[in-house]
């Protein structure tokens, strides 16, 4: 504070101005130039941020997209085709969100494997965890009401098909599904609420659940391949021997992975923007008619692994009947992972060091999930259902046995410092 | 990999090389949002010229209703003998006699501010707050003005236009009316929003 | 006009065609016949503008293409000039700048139909190029069907054969032409009002039975066009189809050509800033001392 400040540059002193008034430089320092991540980051490392760039591209054209859509049974429709056809490269920013819908789930799928497979869950990251299934459920939600908006007849049957899901509830469950839908069936009503979540209430949620998910892998520093914790080892500064600064390095290095990452979303996106029936489904070309429902059902293939869940279930238990126990699974499924910080017992974090039985459980978790996922986008069938079922017995055992085959077998060694890398 | 240690100037290099070119990229992503906000076809459609049939226009008369083009109202004024000849004779109160300043295609930039003497077409829009101007034809007193030789008077601040839409001074109206594209496909027939040079004049 | 007169006739027969067309609509699922190949060329101006014009004389009559403007599909089939746009496209005296809707009414089509025709602005993409293509040429005479005639791709579809002027008729093959005796074909035609197509062709109605009579089969798998019965030929008639699915596939999905194409350059531009952000990321990481190897149970030394 003692030198003058004149003697110095004007964007010295611009910033000694602003940190006097706001903490800029400590914050950038916290967060950048001075959080040393690990070293030994490999390619699963990425999706975090690829995860990042997908949320801002979604934010941007979802904006753009509000401004031409039209939230009404009548209009929806003839709206989101008013984009398409007459607003100047309208259908850019169409595809760019739907096919962003898409990649969100093919990233944040990849970047919650990571965490499977580096034990990123385990403590101190228990809380990180939480907050990114929070994340996630709130994803899942936000693609559900996002589908029906186009008012397509896809869109109209996914969401009457999930609603009525609802009606599965012992007792209550009729009652509730007319409260969720707002009318005797699905209608301009529902379309109504479906906006107002997906547009306003439910990006803000996400916003927010993403900023307090860094502050808290800031606070407590990232996870590696090796499951070593770089803080252990410092030098006499205070630097942990094996962290680099993020900034500069892990910012070309993701901005290199950003770059590669939007390539093939333009591959997509310019050529394949239905891919194939799987990111915009057929019949959403059709607008809904609510008494004629597409010769298939099939939800978005991210929703299908837990879609096929919920049909493999075929069979009533304690008097309930088998709707009901087909939500119990299907939710139960997309919530299991939650418990995953206290059902490892392993003394290692990371696959690299674990045991053989948690390699082939990792494996068939991935498996029986490709599985599902392919099971839930074709009509069911006597063996597609049993498939299904002997996959949903393999899912749930990997969080299930955990507990057992994580303590049993036989681990290797935790080397001192990390290994591997760039 | 090799080992070989960093050249601070390649670096500086690239990292100047890959900053341009990533603005670059920025401002490309921005393009399709800014031309999402461009008139759609739909508003392009309903901007598109209109056919004004003038068959009922008559000397010292403007055209009633007022056709109307992208939401604005057209006034097509038909102007006497007398009247052409004040316009080209007196410019002394006008604020842009030669309009200067003002909007027109350059086939009205003359004294009557039209592609015919006689007939005048204007945006019936007032270059002050945009109130619509109130057409006095004759050139008799008006309770506004004594000296009135005929024209347009705006109702809201009080901008008075001579009958080629030009504006007096020391009036809040800085410009004369806007004269929009037009052309006469024949005597009967008036296109405004369109001049595709097709038609002689 | 007089198309659309005959099913106002009778009661009976209205709701006729109502009950079979709720159950034949909707019902009506994908059908084994073999589809042809058929690839869109959205290149060929030509085919499209030929697509255009027969779509506006056969089509648009039911089916609108309801997000699309005469004005933007002229400019982008070639700059068809304004002048023979309004002459010989737009029957419906709507504006150039105006959507290219039908001129049937929404309720005189439910009552006629017992559902309205859909609209067809993306009929390739809900099916596909191929199948609008096989299904223009999958139409057949069956005295059994409301409308005189059925369609293999669709079997039982709810609509009469629009293009049955310029094909002719066609009859399953194992059905044996003896049976279709024409002008009693005819009568039945006219018996269930399709005079109003029938009348657009303009020709002579007499025909020899060409081969002897086989026993009709169920799904007969063959269909053959009568000679001469239409205007246009088989190979014309193709064309027709072709033009037809290739105009509606260009409808589907108007920006294709231009998205392609800013596709390359977008990508060719991301690919450029992609070596350089490799190669600064390569000059910054030189800085990063190398961990030692990860150590495998297979390979424990270095690779």
């Amino acid at each position: 504070m003692s030198e003058s400040l004149e003697n110095r540059g004007f964007i010295a002193r611009s910033m000694t101005w602003i940190n006097e008034r706001f903490p800029w430089t400590p914050t950038m320092e916290k967060h950048a130039s001075k959080y040393y991540a690990p070293k030994n980051f490999n390619v699963w490392y990425v999706f975090g941020v690829l995860a990042f760039v997908v949320l801002i591209i979604q934010l941007v054209t979802g904006l753009f997209l509000t401004m031409n859509y039209v939230p009404t049974a009548e209009g929806a429709f003839g709206s989101v085709e008013y984009a398409m056809h007459e607003v100047d490269l309208g259908w850019l920013i169409r595809y760019a969100h739907s096919t962003g819908a898409s990649a969100f789930f093919v990233v944040i799928y990849l970047h919650m494997f990571r965490g499977f497979a580096y034990g990123s869950y385990r403590k101190p990251r228990e809380l990180i965890w939480l907050i990114g299934m929070g994340i996630y459920l709130v994803l899942m939600a936000e693609g559900f009401f996002g589908y029906l908006l186009p008012w397509g007849n896809m869109s109209y049957w996914g969401a009457q098909v999930i609603v009525s899901l609802v009606g599965a509830v012992p007792i209550v469950g009729a009652d509730l599904a007319e409260w969720v839908r707002g009318d005797f069936v699905l209608s301009g009503i529902t379309l109504n609420r479906f906006f107002a979540l997906h547009v306003f209430a439910l990006p803000g949620v996400l916003v927010v659940l993403v900023f307090v998910h860094m502050v808290a892998l800031h606070h407590v520093g990232s996870n590696n391949p090796d499951g070593i914790e770089i803080k252990d080892k410092k030098d006499e500064k205070g630097v942990p021997l094996d962290g680099i600064p993020f900034h500069p390095y892990y910012t070309v290095h993701d901005f290199f992975a950003v770059m590669v990452f939007l390539i093939l979303f333009c591959v997509v996106m310019f050529f394949a923007p239905e891919m194939f029936g799987y990111f915009i489904e057929k019949p959403n070309f059709e607008i809904a008619n609510p008494i004629a429902t597409p010769d298939h059902i099939a939800p978005v293939w991210y929703y299908t692994p837990f879609y096929a869940m919920l049909r493999a279930v075929t069979f009533p238990l304690f008097g309930l009947d088998a709707k009901f126990w087909g939500l119990v699974v299907m939710a139960g499924a997309i919530l299991i992972p939650v418990a995953l910080p206290w059902l490892d017992k392993s003394p290692v974090k990371s696959i690299r060091y674990k045991g053989r039985i948690s390699k082939f459980m990792l494996g068939m978790l991935v498996i029986s999930f490709i599985v599902l996922g392919y099971l839930g986008t074709i009509p069911p069938s006597g063996f597609g259902t049993a498939t299904a079922q002997i996959a949903t017995l393999v899912y749930f055992s990997y969080f299930l046995l955990m507990p057992w085959y994580t303590q049993r077998e036989k681990t290797k060694p935790v080397p001192e410092r990390v290994t591997g890398g760039h | 990999m090799d080992e070989t240690n960093s050249s601070p100037v390649t670096r500086r290099y690239l990292l100047i090389a890959t900053s341009a070119v990533t603005t670059v990229g920025a401002a490309g992503a921005a393009v399709p949002f800014a031309r999402s906000w461009t008139p759609s076809e739909k508003a392009k459609a309903l901007g598109a010229p209109i056919e004004v049939d003038i068959t009922k226009l008559k000397p010292g008369e403007i055209l009633k209703p007022a056709p109307e083009w992208r939401g604005r109202g057209i006034v097509v004024v038909y102007r006497t003998p007398e009247a052409i000849e004040r316009l080209e004779a007196e410019n002394r109160r006008l604020a842009d006699p030669m309009s200067k300043r003002s909007v027109q295609p350059n086939y009205a930039k003359n004294s009557t501010r039209s592609r015919r003497p006689e007939i005048g077409v204007y945006l019936s829009q007032c270059t002050h707050l945009g109130c619509v101007p109130k057409y006095y034809g004759e050139a008799k007193p008006e309770q506004f003005d004594s000296r009135w030789k005929g024209g347009f008077f705006c109702p809201c601040h009080g901008s008075k236009f001579d009958l080629a839409g030009r504006v007096e001074k020391n009036l809040p109206a800085p410009t004369n009316l806007e004269v929009p594209v037009h052309q006469f496909e024949n005597d009967t027939i008036l296109h405004v929003g369109v001049d595709t040079e097709e038609f002689d004049e | 006009m007089s198309r659309f007169e005959f099913v106002n006739r009778s009661k009976y027969f209205g709701s006729l065609v109502v009950v079979l067309l709720g159950l034949s609509l909707w019902g009506a699922s994908d059908s084994d016949w073999e589809l042809e190949p058929m690839k869109p060329n959205l290149r060929d101006k030509d085919s499209l503008q030929r697509g255009l014009g027969l779509y506006v004389n056969f089509c648009l009559g039911c089916h609108s293409l309801q997000y699309r403007r005469y004005e933007r599909t002229a400019k982008d089939l070639g700059d068809i000039p304004k002048d023979l746009m309004l002459e010989s496209v737009i029957f419906t005296g709507q504006p150039i700048g105006g959507y290219m809707r039908s001129s049937m009414s929404k309720e005189d089509a439910k009552h006629w139909f017992g559902a309205a025709p859909p609209d067809l602005t993306m009929v390739t993409r809900v099916r596909s190029p191929k199948w609008v293509y096989n299904f223009l040429k999958a139409f057949y005479i069956d005295d059994t069907r409301p409308f005189g005639v059925n369609n293999k791709v669709f079997p039982n579809v709810g609509m009469p054969h629009a293009l049955l002027p310029l094909q002719g008729f066609a009859v399953e093959d194992c059905f044996g032409y003896e049976a279709v005796d024409l002008l009693e074909l005819e009568s039945i035609l006219r018996e269930r009002k399709l005079e109003g197509i029938l009348t657009r062709t303009d020709r002579e109605t007499t025909f020899e039975p060409l081969k002897p009579k086989e026993l009709r089969e169920p799904n007969c798998p063959e269909l053959t066009t009568i000679p001469d019965s239409g205007l246009y030929n088989v190979e014309q008639f193709d064309q027709a189809a072709y033009d037809l699915a290739n105009f509606l596939h260009y409808m589907g999905d108007p920006s294709r050509e231009i998205r392609t194409a800013m596709g390359g350059y977008v990508i060719g531009f991301l690919v450029i800033l992609t070596i350089f952000a490799y190669f600064l990321k390569r000059e910054y990481w030189k800085d990063v001392p190398k961990s030692p190897p990860r150590l495998r149970k297979e390979h424990t030394s270095e690779h």
